[in-house]
């Protein structure tokens, strides 16, 4: 089977409504298919990759720690929007350090989140062939 | 083009439900090729044989059942947004010891890797949702 670039990009809250909770499992999916994976967080999609997520209060499970489990996946690159995280008056310290180990890199652990600007993000999306917004 | 398409909203709830049917169907008139399509999220409702709308309204389900079989159409329902929505065939009713079994003719249920091999068999994959 051949191997594609996948992006999967998150749009909403983790919260609220399904669709990250659902998106996260099609991400996991995809792992299993070895094809190159990215996943980008735009708008209220930044709020999935929050610290200290409690959810409790609305009834729904909170998923957020399944994010750190990507990189067991090869699931590394993390693409967050900078202005969305602005915008909503949040900055890269406001997100969960979410890592990888490089096994060309002797497995050193590297950053999965990559901070990128919109000219950025749209330059990374015309590099997929695959896709997938929720 | 070989196309799949991904349906993530319910029928009546949300239009892209009815856009995905009316692309779906102009592609095919055009000579496209639809490799699946695949239902997720509320869009698992549209595969429900058990909806009846008003008599003057619009018959989603059928719709796609009628395209399916006119064109050997290859539609997708994920099994575990169809569970936790309440959507069963026959052999996972009976696995589940409920009595009844819901979908429409046409559709088969099963895993999101029918998804991600849509995005790799196709040219295209077009997500309809909000």
């Amino acid at each position: 089977m051949s191997t594609k670039n996948f992006l999967f990009v998150n749009r909403k809250t983790p919260y609220g409504t399904v669709y990250a909770l659902e998106a996260l499992e099609v991400v996991l999916i995809s792992a299993a298919f070895e094809q190159n994976v990215s996943l980008a967080f735009i708008d209220d999609g930044v709020y999935q990759i929050t610290k200290g997520q409690n959810s409790k209060e609305t009834g729904m499970k909170n998923f957020s720690p399944t994010f750190r489990a990507l990189g067991d996946y090869d699931i590394t690159k993390l693409y967050v929007s900078t202005e969305s995280l602005a915008e909503r008056g949040l900055t890269v310290d406001d997100l969960m350090e979410l890592t990888y180990e490089d096994a060309d890199d002797d497995y050193a652990e590297k950053p999965s989140i990559i901070l990128v600007n919109r000219e950025e993000m749209a330059a990374m999306m015309a590099e997929q062939e695959v896709i997938l917004s929720f | 083009m070989k196309y799949t398409i991904l349906v993530n909203e319910g029928p009546y709830q949300h239009q892209s439900a009815d856009t995905a049917l009316q692309f779906t169907r102009a592609a095919l008139e055009k000579g496209h090729e639809i490799f699946r399509v695949f239902f997720y999220h509320d869009g698992v409702n549209n595969g429900t044989r058990l909806s009846v709308p008003p008599a003057d309204d619009r018959l989603i389900q059928k719709s796609w059942s009628e395209l399916a079989e006119k064109h050997g159409l290859d539609l997708v329902i994920c099994i575990a947004a169809a569970q936790r929505r309440g959507l069963m065939d026959a052999d996972e009713a009976k696995r589940q010891g409920l009595d009844a079994n819901n979908i429409a003719p046409g559709f088969r249920i099963s895993g999101l890797g029918q998804l991600v091999e849509g995005g790799i068999q196709s040219d295209r994959l077009v997500v309809f949702g909000d």
